[in-house]
């Protein structure tokens, strides 16, 4: 993927860029909003990481101007200010995630994957079906079954297993469940991430020798294929 | 001679020189007024009495003529305390009274004239000049009388009044000047008191207070106030003092821990493994510190009250649900019974993210401090309500564990405070701060009571209008 960083901490667009080459990314680095502006109008690039707070341009006005020119490439908004209504006005600007600083790495790899996924299927409508391996999903009439075999879920369960098999091959950070199953942004202070996801696992992957979700230590959860390596996922084990 | 500059410039000084003046002026008026009275009803007098007498004589004249008329003149003019005579002819030659003799000129012209004249001594010689008011009166066949009284003791009084003016004004100027100079003086010390006192306390001495005469006056006032400032200001600062020291202690325990690992693995691990899990677990301590520094930042920036847009309407019911559905599983992975009893739409002004976190914080909380079973009994279950009390939307996470002892409950809303009993569990002391801060926030209340047994906790939130 080609990323262009618009960041004026120079140390820390240099330790995003060197993360970003190590796991395959093409990167290219802007040192003020006007810079980033230039680089980015020209759309060759699959994802835009905009720190907020920028010389010259600051980060919201730049994606402004960028979506009033009709550039529709996904934008990652880093920011310093974590709080509530900061994302919001990231958001309403024209970025399409917001991530506060200090994050750590894999978790902004996840965003920045599921944002130039989400970017290529845009084209064609979402699926009504998603699968993986012999697990089967059916956002219609809202059934999952394994092997054949119908599973019962809750409503929410269904969301995040939703959210996990459309996002299949690709790290999903505690966070982005948070987020994008439960719609809340706040630090929820205990693993309530981890008790539901586990919750899951045992409806899906209980009593079948090929487990489809994993855990991704220092990460996340991604669900997947057997078999299938992906090349940016580091899986280092599992937990019950 | 700058203290004298000081003085003078005092206010006390100032009111004092104006209240001088006033009263000088005062004083001038009213014995001005008096004397000028007092000179007018005395001439009145004379006036009257000399005609009067004009009146007598011109009686006994018509009686006895001339005759008679000297008589009664030579015999009055002996009386003590006598007016003035002078009867004398058409040349001015006296033939009786008590005055020595006087012009013709004068003497030719009739009415009322002040003069001088010499009285007639006792012994013939002639008296010092006095001055009098007369009257001239033509009698039939040329002669001429005169009456009149000696107004030297009108001219004493007034000269009795002007100095008793000048004294006055003398006395006023002395004791009104003295008693502006003690009176600003006075004043001037307990401001120069003060003024020490506060430089005391800027330079560092913070329990140093001003000086209570007890008088109740204005400057007694100032300084009441100014105390309460100050006991407002300290009590801020040493809240501040210690929010820091916590902040510094509380840091510095994972800061440390971190930092030990760090090294111990330098140390001791060998394999890339070994490397690997301590480098692992630096970052989720690190994380951690940054879970903190967000919490008081999110604490810090609620409180300033002005970071968060809270004109959006939210449902406090879905909120309560979808939290206590996000918690359920921890607290039945923890074995205690979440239980929650919610009324349909609950309206209130507000952030559904700051209400969630909060409510998260309640319920996170009653999970790992509600668990009574350390105490041998059954373990919960916690209850979760949310309902409308008229205008008011009461959200309530009660639990059934330890609780809270009622005199711990106002500071543990304070950052970084944890109890004794919750040492040993993770967590840093912020989670009831925050939901007190979001509590405010929406112009709420945040409550502690006792559950007997256990802790219930209430976000206590105007319900908003349009229900």
């Amino acid at each position: 993927m080609k990323i262009l960083i618009i960041e004026d901490d120079q140390e820390a667009a240099a330790y995003l860029a060197k993360a970003l080459r190590e796991v395959g990314h093409v990167v290219d680095h802007a040192a003020d909003g006007l810079d980033g502006y230039g680089l980015a109008e020209a759309g060759e690039y699959d994802i835009l990481i905009v720190d907020r707070m920028l010389p010259k341009l600051d980060g919201l006005s730049l994606i402004r101007s960028l979506r009033e020119q009709g550039v529709s490439t996904p934008v990652l908004i880093l920011s310093a200010l974590g709080q509530v209504d900061d994302r919001v006005k990231g958001l309403r600007a024209g970025g399409d995630d917001y991530l506060p600083k200090p994050y750590a790495f894999s978790e902004l790899l996840a965003r920045v994957e599921v944002l130039a996924r989400r970017r290529g299927a845009t084209a064609e409508s979402e699926p009504t079906r998603y699968q993986v391996g012999d697990l089967e999903l059916d956002r219609l009439s809202r059934r999952v079954t394994r092997a054949g075999a119908d599973i019962e879920l809750q409503p929410r369960e269904f969301r995040l297993l939703e959210y996990l098999m459309k996002h299949a091959g690709q790290v999903v950070t505690r966070t982005m469940l948070l987020e994008n199953v439960w719609d809340y942004h706040f630090d929820p202070q205990t693993n309530v991430i981890d008790v539901h996801v586990s919750r899951l696992r045992a409806k899906i992957d209980k009593g079948f020798e090929r487990t489809l979700l994993h855990t991704i230590r220092g990460a996340g959860y991604m669900v997947r294929e057997p078999n299938a390596r992906d090349a940016g996922a580091r899986e280092a084990g599992r937990s019950a | 001679m700058s203290g004298f500059g000081n003085l003078f410039r005092t206010t006390a000084f100032k009111l004092s020189l104006f209240y001088l003046a006033v009263f000088a002026i005062t004083i001038f008026l009213t014995l001005g007024y008096v004397a000028w009275n007092a000179q007018r009803l005395v001439h009145a007098q004379m006036i009257s009495t000399i005609d009067a007498e004009i009146t007598g004589l011109a009686e006994q004249f018509e009686r006895g003529g001339t005759r008679r008329l000297v008589g009664v003149v030579n015999r009055r003019s002996r009386s003590p305390g006598a007016s003035l005579y002078l009867i004398a002819t058409r040349e001015g030659r006296p033939i009786a009274g008590n005055v020595e003799a006087l012009s013709p000129e004068l003497l030719a012209r009739v009415g009322q004239h002040n003069i001088e004249y010499e009285r007639v001594g006792d012994d013939g010689r002639p008296a010092r000049v006095h001055r009098a008011i007369v009257r001239i009166y033509h009698l039939p066949g040329g002669n001429r009388l005169l009456v009149g009284r000696d107004i030297e003791e009108q001219q004493r009084l007034g000269e009795i009044i002007r100095r008793a003016f000048g004294w006055s004004l003398l006395l006023v100027g002395v004791f009104g000047g003295l008693g502006g100079w003690a009176v600003s003086k006075r004043m001037l010390k307990r401001v120069e008191d003060m003024t020490a006192t506060t430089q005391d306390i800027m330079a560092g001495d913070l329990d140093g207070r001003l000086a209570i005469k007890g008088t109740g006056d204005e400057l007694d006032r100032l300084a009441l106030a100014l105390n309460a400032m100050l006991d407002r200001i300290n009590e801020l600062m040493t809240g501040m003092r210690q929010v820091s020291d916590n902040i510094a202690h509380d840091l510095k325990t994972p800061l440390t821990r971190l930092r030990n690992r760090a090294d111990e693995a330098l140390r001791n691990a060998t394999t890339p493994d070994e490397l690997r899990s301590a480098l692992e677990s630096a970052i989720e301590e690190s994380d951690n510190l940054i879970r903190v520094f967000n919490a008081l930042l999110m604490i810090a920036r609620l409180e300033a009250g002005n970071a968060v847009d809270l004109t959006a309407e939210c449902d406090a019911a879905e909120i309560v649900s979808g939290v206590v559905e996000l918690y359920e599983a921890v607290a039945e992975e923890a074995g205690i019974p979440l239980e929650a009893a919610i009324e349909p739409h609950l309206p209130v002004h507000g952030s559904r993210e700051l209400l969630g976190q909060a409510l998260a914080n309640l319920i996170d909380n009653a999970i790992k401090y509600g668990d009574s079973r350390e105490g041998g009994n059954m373990a919960g279950p916690i209850t979760v309500t949310a309902r409308r009390n008229g205008d008011r939307i009461l959200i309530t996470v009660a639990d059934r564990g330890p609780g809270i002892p009622a005199e711990d409950r106002e500071r543990v809303r304070e950052r970084f405070v944890r109890l004794e009993n919750s040492r040993t569990r993770p967590g840093f002391g912020l989670g009831l701060s925050l939901v007190n801060a979001v509590a405010r926030l929406h112009e709420g209340d945040f409550r502690l009571e006792d559950n007997a047994p256990g802790l219930s906790a209430t976000l206590d939130l105007p319900a908003s209008g349009n229900a």
